[in-house]
């Protein structure tokens, strides 16, 4: 009888050890996808000089990214399935929007500062839920967006349903590119090397066993806190970034775009690996471009897929294509 | 009165809402987002069996209906959620997609706008208590009950609906007597999705069937459920009672702007202050840490 067995190739134990720079196969093999993602996504904006339109996708797939890295590291790496990453998307945009229109705070100053201070109120807020797990966390995050839409509409505080207008827009097209293609990067890179450091390490005990974590002396809700700042830091900076983008601030920030498209393009690229959420949304958000046609008809293309990868190919694009990279298969005798 | 009236009226509404939910949860130990879609599936299909190429007699659209979205339940469970049953994660993001994916396809398919109705079992109103109370509430209430009190024979009193509370209380247990767990989980799952096809044929007279509201049941249905402790059936009827005398006493003297808010805001609090809500006791431990 034969059957497939699957080893990894030889350049990989090479490069595996101490002395991985030998020949310039192995130093390709080491750096080569990595720098094809950074060199990639800084010259994609140059490439796409011809074309206008796509240019400024190249915005919205980095800023979905950016929403997808902080929904994968809550969800795979702490355990919290958040359903309603436009929460953090909200509160970032109308933050930074109350800063630049009401406070007159320039561009440069109000996207840290909607920032830094939405993360703040956005742990706040999601504190009471942060002692629940699993189901409970999803549901009640589900919430959190369409409570603060119902709370603005029925209160008619910060522009009702028209929102906030006139928000300061960024100096110029480059400057509006580089500054999300660079964050996106430094997000991604610094996520994954976050993860692995103690700190991260102790967070990622929460999700496989928090009851060890607390038996060493570690307060979970108080990790827990730090990692919901964390994943709402990026949220945030997504939301105050759409905000200047688009130099307004609505309740569509709550929309559910902002919740499903991170969470399909996480579930496609790979959970758990961070840079199969930036490929997810690399490949999914200019399909939903393309189909900006059929309206609400993205939203089903997009739940269709995502219960399809769940279904039959739950590992995700990004962990198939690192065993693929690593590892060859082979049949033989048993 | 009338706050009496309409409060027990409202909490009836809300637990036939919560009603298929909370027996999918209870059972299936299965989150199923997709619920409000659901609703809005039956209340489409009536409306499409009464008006367009068929026009069916009322009676036999709204069992067809009814027995459409129960199958659709079931077919939901035996191709997809099968496979991933027990990944708490995928459960979730799996059921709310489908969810999203038959409310968002419906609004693309034109269900928009004030043109889809479903008539009222019985027109016309008759007072009560000195409050004037259309009969279409009054079956909701009377149906309502008649629910409750069927499921509670069923569960009590039937060898299927004795296999289903078998397999919710103890799961390992049941399937050594020989109970099949996944044809449980498949009959809780269309018996959930038939409950919430009633609640639609009996409440969407009331409006239009539009995309938004199957949204807000699904909410109501989540908010009932987790306030009454999640899977437990006499915390939902409970729990319904105090959401929607809450709602009504909000509508009176605030503005009925705030009832969704109530409702958000009683499970936040219920979440603060008993996670596992009122009659959830013994997962009080492993939800919380």
């Amino acid at each position: 009888m034969m059957r497939k067995e699957r080893i990894d190739r030889g350049v990989r134990v090479r490069t595996a050890g101490l002395y991985a720079i030998a020949s310039w196969q192995e130093i390709l093999y080491l750096v080569g996808p990595p720098l094809f993602l950074i060199v990639g996504a800084i010259i994609l904006p140059i490439l796409l000089e011809f074309a206008p339109y796509w240019k400024r996708v190249i915005n919205i797939v980095c800023v979905y990214a950016i929403i997808a890295l902080s929904f994968d590291f809550l969800a795979n790496f702490v355990g919290l399935v958040c359903l309603g990453g436009a929460f953090f998307v909200g509160i970032g945009g109308y933050l930074s929007a109350i800063f630049n229109v009401y406070l007159h705070f320039p561009v440069y100053l109000s996207i840290p500062l909607a920032t830094i201070s939405g993360a703040v109120i956005s742990t706040v807020l999601l504190m009471p839920a942060l002692p629940l797990r699993g189901v409970y966390f999803a549901i009640v995050t589900l919430m959190y967006p369409l409570l603060a839409t119902r709370v603005i509409e029925a209160l008619n505080i910060m522009g009702g349903t028209n929102g906030i207008i006139g928000l300061d827009s960024l100096p110029n097209a480059y400057v509006e590119h580089y500054m999300v293609i660079i964050v996106m990067l430094i997000f991604l890179y610094g996520m994954r090397r976050f993860v692995n450091q103690d700190m991260g390490l102790v967070i990622r005990g929460v999700k496989d066993n928090d009851q060890a974590v607390r038996a060493s002396g570690i307060s979970v809700t108080k990790m827990k806190a730090f990692a919901v700042f964390v994943s709402s830091f990026m949220g945030c900076f997504a939301g105050a970034y759409i905000a200047h983008m688009y130099s307004w601030a609505g309740i569509s920030l709550f929309a559910l775009d902002f919740s499903i498209i991170p969470i399909a393009s996480v579930v496609i690229g790979g959970g758990g690996t961070l840079l199969g959420a930036v490929l997810g949304s690399f490949i999914l958000v200019p399909i939903s471009e393309l189909l900006r046609n059929f309206g609400t008809f993205r939203i089903v293309i997009y739940c269709v897929i995502l219960t399809g990868f769940i279904v039959f190919k739950s590992e995700g694009i990004m962990v198939y294509a690192m065993r693929k990279y690593h590892q060859f298969e082979r049949w033989v005798k048993v | 009165m009338e706050i009496i009236v309409y409060g027990v009226i409202n909490s009836v509404i809300l637990s036939l809402m919560a009603l298929g939910f909370t027996l999918v949860y209870s059972i299936a130990r299965m989150p199923n987002f997709a619920h409000g879609a659901l609703y809005i599936t039956t209340g489409y299909l009536a409306w499409l069996f009464m008006n367009s190429f068929m026009s069916l007699p009322y009676p036999v659209a709204v069992v067809l209906a009814i027995g459409i979205t129960a199958a659709i339940g079931a077919l939901i469970y035996r191709f997809v959620m099968i496979r991933i049953r027990g990944m708490e994660i995928s459960e979730i993001i799996a059921t709310y997609a489908i969810g999203l994916a038959i409310l968002e396809g419906l609004r693309w398919g034109g269900l928009r706008g004030m043109t889809f109705t479903l008539p009222p079992f019985i027109a016309g109103s008759t007072t009560i208590l000195g409050v004037s109370v259309d009969y279409q509430r009054l079956v909701i209430v009377g149906i309502g009950l008649a629910t409750f009190a069927a499921l509670y024979l069923f569960t009590h009193f039937n060898r299927v609906g004795l296999a289903l509370r078998g397999i919710a209380q103890d799961e390992r247990a049941a399937m050594m007597l020989g109970i099949d767990s996944d044809m449980t989980a498949i009959i809780s799952l269309a018996l959930g999705s038939g409950l919430a096809g009633l609640a639609a044929i009996l409440l969407l007279p009331l409006g239009n069937i539009i995309v938004e509201v199957g949204y807000n049941v699904l909410i109501f249905a989540i908010a009932v459920s987790v306030i009454g402790g999640l899977g437990s059936w006499a915390g939902t009827i409970l729990a319904s009672f105090i959401i929607g005398f809450a709602q009504i006493l909000t509508e009176a003297f605030l503005s009925s702007h705030y009832q969704m808010v109530v409702a958000l805001l009683a499970i936040i609090i219920t979440l603060l202050i008993k996670p596992s809500g009122i009659f959830g006791k013994q997962k009080e431990l492993e939800e919380r840490v």
